[in-house]
């Protein structure tokens, strides 16, 4: 088809585009693809994202050049890395932050959605992508936390695995399935790797084209959660959007800037961040005898753990932590409401979105900290208010109740 | 023979059959491939009894010894912790060790154990696979002011008194397994082996 399009162009270019359609991909998706132009410091974590995953392959790459997946030497290998290698410390740093980092702007970047409605009709499939995305990312962050076999990636790696063990009948031998042995062993370790190094990320790239390819044939919401595609010019490009690139692709350039100083921060000062991001523990080899006396998961599992220590019963709490995922992908069909965007919405949901974001907060805090009946009770409130904002919001849109305001024709600035 | 026009039927058919056969073998090949997840012939064989001389043990105290890579506590119990069994009684899920495949027959009593002195029990914890920590005392703990001597897990807050026994409203739902064991001789235990065999 590309023989016949109106303007073939001589020179290597053309040459391509003949066999190729290059040019066609880069009008439909950057120079051409035409985002709302009212885009603001909550749209900078989508590209965010993408380059923390390139910033993850890439040291990802490096940190196996020398990684040595056994019981023997995985620890030492790491140390090894850490130590003995040029800027060995560094690419590891750049690693291990990089994990937390794609869970901020992850966290972020679905926040916003959840503001703006971005997982409203028509975009269900890319928030589905995205809580894929995300699923498979935890997978991908817990595996690549019992590489480096201290003593917080052994007994993490038994706390989620045994989770597994509460399903009903085919529990303990799944468990024995997954582990590759009767407990976390090198069979676990090498397993872990190849999943950790090849699997998942495949799996990543491809749902993340995936998000990209179904946001591009739809089109990007905005701040206002209006559709730009209604008001066209004679040409008929939205009137409310300008091309990606160069318009957005410069402006995240900055985010990344900004991005890069953190980044830079933490890899160079605080590479542990007070044990958020790497705990102490894991600077003890694993001893599958020793549990260490306190198991805290890293930040970004801890809001999910809390929910899960707040139940009082193993497969209970297994359910509730699983549906606390699970709610998410079905966020756009308990929605209800017309209008996306909480500048137009009701105050019950402005209240509730906050209530949301202040329990995941202080579910990550509670589930940092040693169990106490106070944290018990405190994550148990965090987790009804977690799950009530589902029940609330399709309360609250079903029954009509939400006061919305009128939405704008075009976009504000 | 049609020359023009497609025999919608006859590509049906070979559309299903090609579609069955193909389904078949695709389920044979992947077999192999999540089978190869299972322990291997080493890991299987590495499930050999251990023998534990339990005569260094002091009057309460514990010992952590390894068996199928699994801790195994050990804990030789004073009269004042036996003492306590009775005590903690209401406060448990099931005290009359009524799931029976927590522990082998001869250890479904208060004490579960043969021996009410020794208490052999794998120390993991039922609910996520931590090892709980031992704490002995009877006294007033930060997770519970009415301790009464045993085992907490400091993952989720499980707790367990001086025979494993889960108590209620903890995450843990069943108690301690206890392993097969026997006495050799009047020194020795054998974890993982008793009068039926091998574990």
């Amino acid at each position: 088809m590309s023989y016949n399009t109106e303007k073939a162009q001589g020179g290597l270019l053309g040459w391509v585009d003949a066999r190729f359609p290059l040019t066609q991909m880069w009008r439909e998706h950057l120079s051409e693809y035409y985002a709302p132009k009212n885009f603001n410091f909550w749209y900078f974590f989508g590209s965010l994202a993408l380059l923390v995953l390139v910033i993850q392959i890439i040291s990802g790459i490096w940190l196996t050049f020398n990684f040595k997946p056994t019981e023997a030497e995985a620890f030492t290998s790491v140390e090894f890395i850490m130590r003995d290698t040029e800027w060995g410390w560094l690419i590891r740093y750049i690693h291990s932050t990089g994990a937390s980092a794609f869970f901020v702007v992850v966290y972020l970047h679905m926040f916003r959605g959840m503001m703006y409605g971005s997982y409203q009709k028509p975009r269900e499939l890319i928030w589905i992508f995205g809580c894929l995305i995300l699923l498979v990312l935890m997978a991908e962050a817990f595996m690549g936390y019992v590489l480096p076999w201290g003593q917080m990636s052994y007994w993490g790696a038994q706390v989620i695995i045994s989770l597994f063990g509460a399903i009903p009948i085919i529990g303990e031998p799944l468990v024995v399935w997954i582990m590759g042995d009767f407990l976390i062993s090198e069979a676990t370790l090498g397993r872990f790797f190849a999943l950790h190094v090849i699997a998942l990320p495949l799996v990543l790239i491809a749902l993340v084209v995936a998000h990209i390819l179904a946001l591009h044939e739809v089109g990007s919401n905005n701040p206002d959660g209006i559709d730009i595609k209604k008001h066209k010019d004679e040409n008929g490009k939205p009137l409310d959007g300008i091309p990606f690139h160069p318009y957005y692709t410069v402006k995240d350039l900055v985010g990344v800037g900004v991005f890069l100083v953190f980044f830079s921060v933490v890899v160079f000062f605080i590479p542990e961040v007070g044990g958020y991001f790497i705990k102490y523990d894991n600077f003890i080899p694993a001893d599958p005898l020793t549990t260490p006396e306190h198991i805290p998961p890293v930040w970004y599992f801890a809001p999910h753990y809390a929910i899960l220590m707040s139940i009082p019963d193993k497969l209970l709490g297994v359910l509730t932590m699983g549906a606390a995922i699970g709610v998410l992908f079905l966020l756009p069909w308990i929605d209800r409401g017309k209008v996306r965007s909480i500048r137009y919405r009701g105050l019950g949901f402005k209240i509730a979105l906050f209530a949301f974001a202040a329990a995941f907060i202080i579910l990550g805090y509670v589930g940092t900290q040693p169990v106490t009946p106070m944290t018990t009770i405190i994550g148990r409130i965090c987790a009804l208010v977690y799950f009530g904002y589902f029940v609330f919001l399709w309360v609250y849109t079903a029954f009509d109740l939400e006061k919305t305001k009128p939405v704008p024709e075009r976009v504000t600035s | 023979m049609k020359q023009d026009g497609v025999d919608k039927g006859r590509r049906r058919i070979l559309t299903g059959a090609a579609t069955v056969v193909g389904g078949v073998g695709l389920a044979f090949t992947v077999t192999p491939f999540i089978k190869y997840w299972q322990p291997s012939a080493r890991a299987l064989a590495a499930g050999a009894p251990v023998e534990v001389d339990h005569t260094k043990l002091s009057e309460g105290q514990l010992l952590n010894v390894e068996w199928r890579g699994q801790p195994v506590f050990v804990v030789r119990r004073t009269e004042d912790q036996l003492a306590q069994l009775e005590e903690v009684r209401d406060r448990l899920r099931d005290p009359d060790s009524e799931v029976v495949e927590q522990q082998p027959e001869y250890a479904r009593n208060e004490h579960r154990s043969r021996d009410p002195e020794f208490f052999v029990v794998i120390g993991v914890c039922t609910h996520l696979g931590c090892s709980p920590g031992y704490f002995p005392e009877v006294e007033a703990q930060p997770f519970d002011p009415n301790w009464r001597g045993g085992f907490f897990c400091g993952c989720h807050a499980s707790r367990f008194d001086i025979a494993g026994r889960v108590f209620r409203g903890v995450p843990a739902g069943t108690n301690l397994v206890v392993p097969r064991y026997k006495f050799t001789d009047e020194d020795t235990i054998l974890i993982g082996e008793d009068e039926e065999g091998m574990a």
